[in-house]
């Protein structure tokens, strides 16, 4: 007889609770059935992209797109524990990230990325993914210091989330302790080239995209 | 009130021997005294201030629930000290002496699992209400996988 392992019980997630998310998701589900206007947009999209020819358009209007995307990304404003100090450092005068277009932003409907900044407790969890979910897509995440990437120095204590990116999806790991505000730069700006070549399909780019 | 007053006052009343510790009496008392100890100290001996109350998990042994409190007039220290039983979680409140007990006994509650009876809001006060287990127990596994996000 064959021996399973046992199949982990994983109680589900407490943030599904909320119900106005789920009554957003649904107006959305509803509305796109019935949006005529949008429904034409993608269906010319579509016939376009499968013309002769035809994706060398699409292709360039997507340049355009990540083009603009990547010069305005508008972090949304949101502190979690000593590296939203070294971040708000970073949006300060002296380093400036606003001559890339980065201007913080106080409200996650008109912001496209969110730096998490500082260890995610377990408490804090949902209201992380909450604020996510009210970003509009397309959103990205940048995941600040040893914290956020994977726990860090609280990594074996009972309330900390073992790593953001168990919550919400991560693109840039920032390393440091905090980090300082020159590495959250350069992960910005690695962001930036990621936007950069950024596709519809939604995968991740490949080196030779970048290049 | 000094110090030496205290002791025999103690000794006294409940047949326990205080140890000077520092500036501190430390003492150990059955837990059916313990409530009585508490009355004791507030108005007897004038510890009107409540420091602190923590507990400690002595693996088989069970629990042992420790409480400070301060007479800040005379400059006298009571750390009163109480050993559950093994398996045993029930502990008398002493929220109706001092106020200040209240949420120390919450946290406590909270993170060691210990039912102070006669508290008058015993719910958790730092962890969500959903939370299982109470994490600061020596069995108390932090890895394994409870909540959602592990």
């Amino acid at each position: 007889m064959e021996v399973k392992p046992p199949v982990p019980q994983v109680p589900p997630a407490v943030w599904s609770e909320f119900k106005d998310l789920q009554e957003w998701e649904k107006y959305h589900q509803e509305r796109g059935t019935d949006d005529k206007t949008s429904n034409t947009l993608a269906a010319i999209a579509d016939a376009i992209h499968h013309m002769p020819g035809g994706w060398v358009v699409t292709t360039s209007t997507d340049k355009i797109f990540n083009w603009a995307r990547r010069s305005s990304i508008w972090p949304v404003t949101f502190g979690l524990a000593c590296c939203a100090i070294e971040m708000m450092a970073t949006f300060a005068s002296r380093f400036d990230v606003e001559r890339f277009g980065m201007v913080p932003w106080a409200s996650p409907r008109h912001s496209d990325l969110m730096i998490v900044s500082g260890t995610v407790t377990i408490k804090m969890a949902p209201m992380l993914k909450r604020i996510y979910d009210q970003m509009p897509d397309p959103k990205w995440v940048v995941s600040m210091g040893s914290c956020a990437n994977s726990g860090g120095p609280f990594r074996h204590g009972y309330h900390v989330v073992k790593g953001v990116d168990r919550v919400v999806p991560v693109d840039v790991y920032v390393p440091g302790c905090p980090p300082t505000p020159d590495s959250l730069m350069y992960g910005l700006l690695k962001l930036q080239e990621q936007v950069a070549a950024f596709q519809k399909t939604g995968q991740r780019p490949t080196t030779a995209d970048r290049e | 009130m000094t110090s030496a007053d205290a002791i025999a006052r103690i000794r006294e009343t409940f047949g326990v021997e205080p140890t000077p510790e520092g500036e501190a009496l430390s003492l150990a008392l059955p837990r059916e005294r313990w409530l009585a100890f508490g009355r004791f100290a507030s108005h007897e001996l004038g510890c009107r201030y409540f420091n602190w109350l923590s507990a400690i998990d002595w693996k088989e042994q069970g629990l042992e629930v420790l409480c400070r409190v301060e007479n800040l007039d005379a400059g006298l220290v009571v750390t009163m000290r109480t050993r559950l039983g093994p398996g045993e979680t029930r502990c008398a409140s002493l929220a109706p002496v001092w106020r200040g007990a209240d949420w120390m006994e919450r946290e406590c509650y909270d993170m060691f699992g210990v039912a102070f009876e006669g508290h008058p809001d015993l719910r958790r006060i730092l962890l969500s209400e959903d939370w299982e287990g109470h994490p600061l127990r020596k069995d108390y596994a932090v890895d394994t996988p409870l909540a959602p996000y592990r």
